[in-house]
């Protein structure tokens, strides 16, 4: 496969040595010229000094040949365009952007640049999968499928403590799908009763996670009507 | 009309006060406070004064273009310093905000060629000096021939 990797950073640094390691054929392309310098003589041939906002760069560097553009520069507007021009001027058909500012996500939505990569909404939520008291917590969101998966804490203050999961009126398009107990999981039945601590997960589409947070929540009352009253 | 112009460099603030005088509703988003100064060039009274307004704020963020009114805007200029930054609000106020008129100032020729073939309304002054200097040439070779032959023609 032939890949561009646009910024030779130290994600795209590492980026290109990783998939010029696993085969590929990679030309990264850097507009620094003092950063260029450094890493030329790691990656001699494999790196191409320009700024890939301008077209003729990207065109020296094969775009119409490139079966991936990947943008990992620290700017989030070079990135949008670079994947824009990629894939609509060039028709290259994978891209993948990163997104420095998890604020500026719906601009590349907006732009259908997809996927986009936020290390710092990775690492957000690790944070919040390793500090369960942020409440509700993102395990995998497929976006073209239009499904997440979320994992809820059940406090000591949750409204469905102590009661039967056939009882529960999970809101349409959701569904319980395991409870994590005293470090084990298992698919909960209609009588599995649920405890304090107990984990629980559950897939949804999207724009339903305020509705369970309501159910499962402080003061939820299991009724599943968001109201949470 | 309502005319929010983001980038007031010495381009987006000649246009604010031309189109204020010109009895337009007039809005200026720039991240540096210290150009609205800028704006006030050549006026004898303070541009609030004279019912413009004036945003602090970045170009990308859609607090900074909401407080700037980019949700009443009949028309968007994007007029800061860079082209990256003036394609991606240029067409964050087209489909979001679905301003009927978006103007983009786009130094690169190539891409201002390219997106206004995407349905962008570009401006490039790059290109406006590219040809201005191709004709000033052409026609300076034109007039040099010209005198060549004249006096070649006294020779003969």
């Amino acid at each position: 496969m032939y890949i561009i990797v646009v910024g030779a950073g130290k994600v795209g640094w590492n980026l290109t040595r990783e998939l010029l390691g696993k085969g590929h054929e990679v030309t990264a392309i850097e507009s620094d010229r003092r950063r260029y310098l450094t890493v030329e003589q790691e990656l001699e041939h494999n790196i191409s000094y320009g700024d890939a906002s301008e077209l003729w760069v990207l065109e020296r560097a094969g775009i119409q040949r490139a079966d991936m553009v990947v943008a990992v520069t620290g700017d989030d507007e070079d990135n949008m365009l670079i994947c824009q021009v990629a894939r609509e001027k060039y028709l290259v058909e994978r891209i993948i952007a990163r997104v420095n500012n998890p604020r500026n996500r719906p601009h590349f939505d907006l732009l259908g640049i997809k996927p986009s990569v936020s290390a710092t909404d990775l690492i957000l939520r690790l944070l919040e999968h390793e500090v369960p008291e942020y409440g509700l917590v993102h395990l995998l969101d497929l976006q073209e499928e239009q499904l997440e998966i979320i994992e809820m804490l059940l406090g000591k203050d949750s409204g469905v403590t102590g009661r039967r999961v056939g009882d529960l009126e999970m809101p349409e398009g959701s569904l319980l799908i395991s409870v994590l107990r005293d470090g084990k999981g298992f698919v909960p039945g209609p009588d599995t009763v649920l405890e304090v601590g107990d984990e629980v997960l559950a897939v949804l589409d999207p724009g339903h996670e305020e509705k369970l947070k309501d159910l499962f929540g402080p003061g939820g009352n299991g009724n599943g009507n968001g109201s949470g009253g | 009309m309502f005319i929010l112009i983001v980038g007031c460099g010495r381009v987006g603030s000649s246009v604010a006060r031309a189109m204020l005088r010109e009895g337009h509703e007039v809005s200026c988003l720039d991240e540096d406070p210290e150009s609205h100064a800028r704006l006030e060039v050549g006026l004898d009274k303070g541009w609030e004064d004279l019912g413009g307004q004036f945003t602090v704020g970045a170009g990308l963020e859609t607090e900074a273009l909401e407080a700037a009114g980019i949700e009443k805007a009949d028309a968007f200029i994007a007029s800061t310093d860079g082209d990256n930054t003036n394609i991606v609000i240029s067409q964050i106020a087209q489909r979001r905000y679905e301003v009927p008129t978006v103007i983009a100032r786009i130094l690169d020729p190539l891409r201002a060629e390219w997106y206004e073939r995407q349905g962008l309304h570009t401006v490039c002054p790059t290109r406006v000096a590219i040809d201005m200097l191709e004709s000033a040439v052409r026609e300076g070779a034109r007039r040099e021939g010209g005198e060549q032959a004249d006096s070649s023609a006294e020779v003969a």
